[in-house]
């Protein structure tokens, strides 16, 4: 049962003594009910619920608080809000900190998309569904490769649905093998996917922070699905792929590369790699880090595997007077036809976010993602620089890096000294890669991007100096 | 007049947004990461101005139909009204704000927010606690397939593999179970459009994993023998999962918890008036009974005496299931809406919805076929099998004929079992004009389809595009601009 506090203080707002039903979002009036009612035979509404066993049927109001009006509601949730507190990011692994177009926000605002479901029907949703193949597009020019769909739920989840393509794909494999390099927290999501199914979850390690052929090369065999691999990895490290695709296509696997979609306007892409499947989230075009979410996933593929897709794809047709029109297409793939036979069971997609990435893409255009990629490469430089020369900070590696590197101060405790420490001035100085994964204590990932000034990053510089004093 | 692509408008030296000045010193990006790692040139992407984004967008809306446009009777979709409130308290800075790897101690009033909606969410669905780490329904019920899995793993009953899926269910649910690793057997509803105990006995062995329902099903029909059922699978020693699409018929009414079931899970882009956003994002959070709490995937939110924390320690835990934590942004907006309702609201809104529901059902059945004709809950199915029998008007030809007249068509050829289906789910959030004036439509398309059908076939008229071409669509996919 709810705790007391937690009824009091909504309770405490305001109490609705007045039980007249004012409930803005339902418009009936009494003889509107009076009609109804009468209109179908019945004398009360409860006679509607009748055919509910008694046993089931709840016997007292709900145990949350009374209804309060919007006003009321906003304040109490403004007030939550005010109690997280902003500061200064520099974090990063998978959600970015990105300046954001005011355009961008007006696309996530239009009642007409927000408001839609799924475009089932073509004729009054061609809006969505050219918006969303010109999200497919946008992926497809991106990532380097033919193919992509409407959207996934977010990157981790992404990976989960390369790796089911490549399980088809390959019906006698039966392991995925995933980078140390990838995201923690894809790796979790992989294994929760998958492991309590007989398939096998297989770890390459990395060396000096990043992946190596041999070490792949050892781990492949003719039971790998697929590979899947991380550039720029969780240590903000630009690995070399060069043999990988090669080496894994030898094995008939598949090679999977994750990319924050931020890099590829300086940053060679997945379909350069030679990667069958090209996987990441959206989020830094114009989301915001939310907590984590909503976010999108992408996924782009090589022709091939398009009827292996999961979710929604839309393609162009033509409608009976011969004029251009866009339709979810492919849907014999899907759970609503194919039902326990389907290639997958998605059945949403992001799309309103898909939407508003698109709009950050255009909006930057090519040249506006490659100076966004200058940008925070440039600055993340900058402090890598900085921080260089401040005793108790060591850099975990010369590597190339896009916007994110890693500290290593060999210890958890000392690494989340220094993050705390940094707090405290106001500074979301980096995150600790060893809260994610255990082999990883100590090692503390930093992100710059283009929204932060030589100001701040002074400041970061000069606060951690006192920091490790 | 149609929206050119974005490629089409593109042209060289155009952009739309400008970046600010550098204030650290440049580097050249090929020198620095080595011609092997960068780029060779910046992809091949539209170059468009600010003004070009803006008009493309606002073009491509008024070519797309939304609830805040028109009547929306989608069946199973719950397209009820989307408070604008919602949208602004998501937008607040310190809920859109937050890094999902800051100090736990920063977000405590988004983790408060979690923990809040978690137990208003166990309140009104009698279950005794929750994730919402799942993106939409169908992530859900995946998450909910793998919480069977992990308990009968424990358990170490791995040989109950058999998971029981009426033929009326939402096609989510057998994909979502067969691609858990469960055998799905189909059982059809009997002569009351409901699950019968009797069609269950042959299954109820020590293979049986358990039984997914929905309630109200998607016929819009209470299963009456729900208590008999859970016992019978609970005997067996299986588990109920409660798909929750359509909840909003019962809230504040009867709850899953009490029914039985041990897995649920919720669609806040439906009950709880989230928006679908045009197919997402939605949010899919799963309760679950005590026996499976431990099972829930991490992190899972906890409050302690120095405040909320994110708890990993789960070691019985299926795992994470998402990239962090969920459609935080989601949850925001339901929680303001279950504060704005309170538990009056909840109810009078499942109340009005089961109302406008049956007005329409008795409204409509002196025109269409009616194929369960009882009491129903928020939504109903009617066939157009005679009507195409007489005059080839199909139950597409009556979605599109609704198109004409400004509303949105239902779901069609769903559920299964029906032939021509046709499911209404017109929600709460209508009024008796509005249905009234839906009513007329479809009394009118039924005197067409008789009269001059035609008319029907060529439906709709005065859209953007007329019917459009999906076989061709499937033949030779074009699913990126050239």
């Amino acid at each position: 049962m709810l705790p007391s506090w937690k009824r009091m203080s909504i309770k405490n707002i305001q109490k609705d003594t007045d039980m007249s039903r004012q409930f803005s979002y339902i418009p009936h009036t009494e003889d509107d009910i009076r009609t109804m009612l009468k209109a179908i035979g019945v004398s009360s509404i409860d006679e509607l619920f009748s055919d509910i066993p008694s046993s089931v049927t709840l016997q007292r109001p709900l145990d949350i608080p009374e209804g309060i009006s919007e006003h009321e509601a906003a304040k109490f949730m403004k007030g939550l809000a005010e109690r997280n507190i902003l500061g200064t990011s520099f974090l990063g692994c998978g959600i970015y900190d990105h300046i954001v177009p005011p355009a961008v926000n007006q696309v996530l605002s239009t009642p007409a998309f927000v408001t839609a479901y799924t475009p089932y029907q073509a004729e009054i949703s061609q809006g969505l569904l050219q918006g969303i193949f010109e999200f497919q597009s946008l992926v497809c020019k991106l990532t380097g490769m033919d193919v992509s769909n409407a959207s996934l739920y977010d990157g981790a989840t992404a990976a989960a649905e390369a790796a089911a393509i490549s399980l088809q794909a390959r019906r006698k494999a039966d392991t995925i093998l995933v980078s140390e390099a990838v995201h923690p927290f894809t790796r979790s999501v992989l294994r929760s996917y998958y492991q309590d199914s007989g398939v096998k979850v297989e770890t390459i390690p990395v060396k000096n922070g990043a992946t190596t052929l041999e070490g792949m090369k050892e781990k492949l065999d003719e039971n790998t699905a697929c590979v899947i691999l991380q550039t720029p990895n969780i240590f903000g490290i630009l690995e070399d792929f060069s043999g990988f695709a090669d080496a894994v296509h030898e094995k008939k696997a598949l090679a999977v590369i994750s990319s924050n979609p931020m890099s590829l306007g300086v940053c060679r892409n997945q379909g350069s790699w030679g990667a069958d499947i090209a996987i990441g989230d959206t989020q830094p075009f114009g989301l915001p880090a939310s907590f984590g979410g909503p976010t999108v996933g992408y996924i782009g593929a090589s022709g091939k595997l398009l009827r292996k897709m999961p979710g929604r794809i839309v393609g162009e047709t033509q409608d009976t007077e011969g004029k251009r029109a866009f339709v979810l297409t492919l849907q014999a793939r899907e759970q609503h036809i194919k039902r326990e036979r389907a290639t997958s069971n998605i059945c949403s997609n992001q799309a309103l976010a898909a939407l508003a990435s698109t709009a950050y893409l255009a909006m930057a255009g090519p040249y506006g993602l490659k100076e966004a990629g200058e940008q925070c490469a440039a600055k993340a430089r900058y402090l890598y620089h900085l921080l260089q020369d401040i005793p108790g900070i060591n850099v975990f590696s010369d590597k190339p890096f896009f916007n994110e590197f890693t500290l290593d101060f060999t210890s958890g405790k000392k690494a989340e000294a220094f993050i705390q420490g940094m707090n405290r001035q106001g500074i979301f100085a980096g995150v600790h890669l060893g809260a994610l994964d255990d082999a990883f204590d100590g090692l503390t990932a930093v992100a710059v991007t283009e929204k932060r000034t030589r100001e701040e990053m002074d400041r970061y510089a000069a606060c951690a100096r006192e920091v490790l004093s | 007049m149609k929206t050119k692509l974005l490629s089409e408008i593109s042209k060289p030296g155009r952009r739309g947004y400008r970046f600010p000045k550098l204030d650290v010193p440049a580097c050249d990006t090929r020198t620095l990461f080595g011609e092997k790692l960068a780029a060779e040139k910046p992809p091949e992407i539209p170059e468009v101005s600010e003004i070009d984004v803006t008009r493309h967008f606002q073009n491509l809306a008024c070519d797309n139909f939304g609830v805040d446009i028109g009547f929306y009777p989608l069946g199973s979709c719950t397209m009820k009204y989307n408070p604008k409130v919602n949208e602004e308290v998501s937008r607040e800075e310190g809920f859109a704000s937050v890094h999902p790897l800051q100090p736990q101690e920063t977000v405590q009033g988004t983790l408060e927010m979690m923990h809040t909606l978690t137990n208003y969410l166990c309140e009104i669905t009698g279950m005794s606690w929750g994730t919402m780490q799942s993106m939409a329904g169908a992530h859900g019920e995946f998450t909910g397939m793998k919480l069977f899995r992990s308990y009968f793993q424990k358990k170490g009953e791995i040989s109950r593999t058999r998971l029981i899926v009426p033929s009326s269910s939402h096609g989510t649910n057998p994909a979502s179970a067969h691609l858990s690793g469960f055998e799905v057997i189909e059982v059809p509803a009997d002569e009351r459009g409901l699950v019968s105990p009797e069609s269950l006995k042959p299954y109820l062995d020590d293979s049986l994993a358990g039984i997914m329902l929905t309630n109200p099903n998607t016929l819009g029909l209470y299963e009456t023998d729900i208590i008999e059922i859970s016992r019978m699978i609970h005997d067996a020693g299986g588990l109920l999962y409660y798909d929750g699409a359509n909840l909003n018929a019962v809230m504040g009414k009867s709850r899953p918890g009490d029914m039985g079931f041990d897995v649920i899970h919720l669609n806040l882009h439906k009950t709880f008036s989230t928006p679908h956003g045009g197919g997402g994002p939605g949010s899919g959070p799963v309760l679950v009974a005590d026996r499976l709490v431990e099972h829930l995937p991490v992190p899972d939110v906890v409050k302690t005496a120095s405040g909320y924390k994110l708890d990993w320690d789960r070691p019985e835990s299926i795992g994470k299931i998402s990239g962090f934590y969920g459609n935080i942004g989601v949850l925001v907006k339901a929680l303001t809406y279950i504060l704005v309702m309170g538990r009056d609201g909840l109810t009078y809104a499942s109340e009005t919805a089961v109302l406008n529901a049956n007005y329409l059902m008795e409204s409509l059945k002196s025109a269409y076929y009616l194929p369960y004709d009882q009491v129903c809950k928020h939504e109903f199915v009617i066939s157009a099998d005679k009507i195409k029998k007489d005059t080839g008007i199909t139950a597409v030809d009556v979605a599109k004929g609704l198109i004409e007249r400004g509303i949105h068509p239902p779901t069609v050829y769903f559920p299964l079992i029906v032939p021509e289906a046709l499911m209404f789910e017109p929600t709460e959030t209508e009024t008796l004009e509005t249905l009234d004036h839906f009513i007329d439509a479809m009394k009118e398309i039924h005197r067409l389809a008789y009269e001059a059908p035609e008319q029907l076939k060529s439906a709709p008229h005065g859209t953007s595009v007329c019917r459009v071409d999906e076989v061709q669509a499937a033949r030779n996919p074009k699913v990126c601009w050239e």
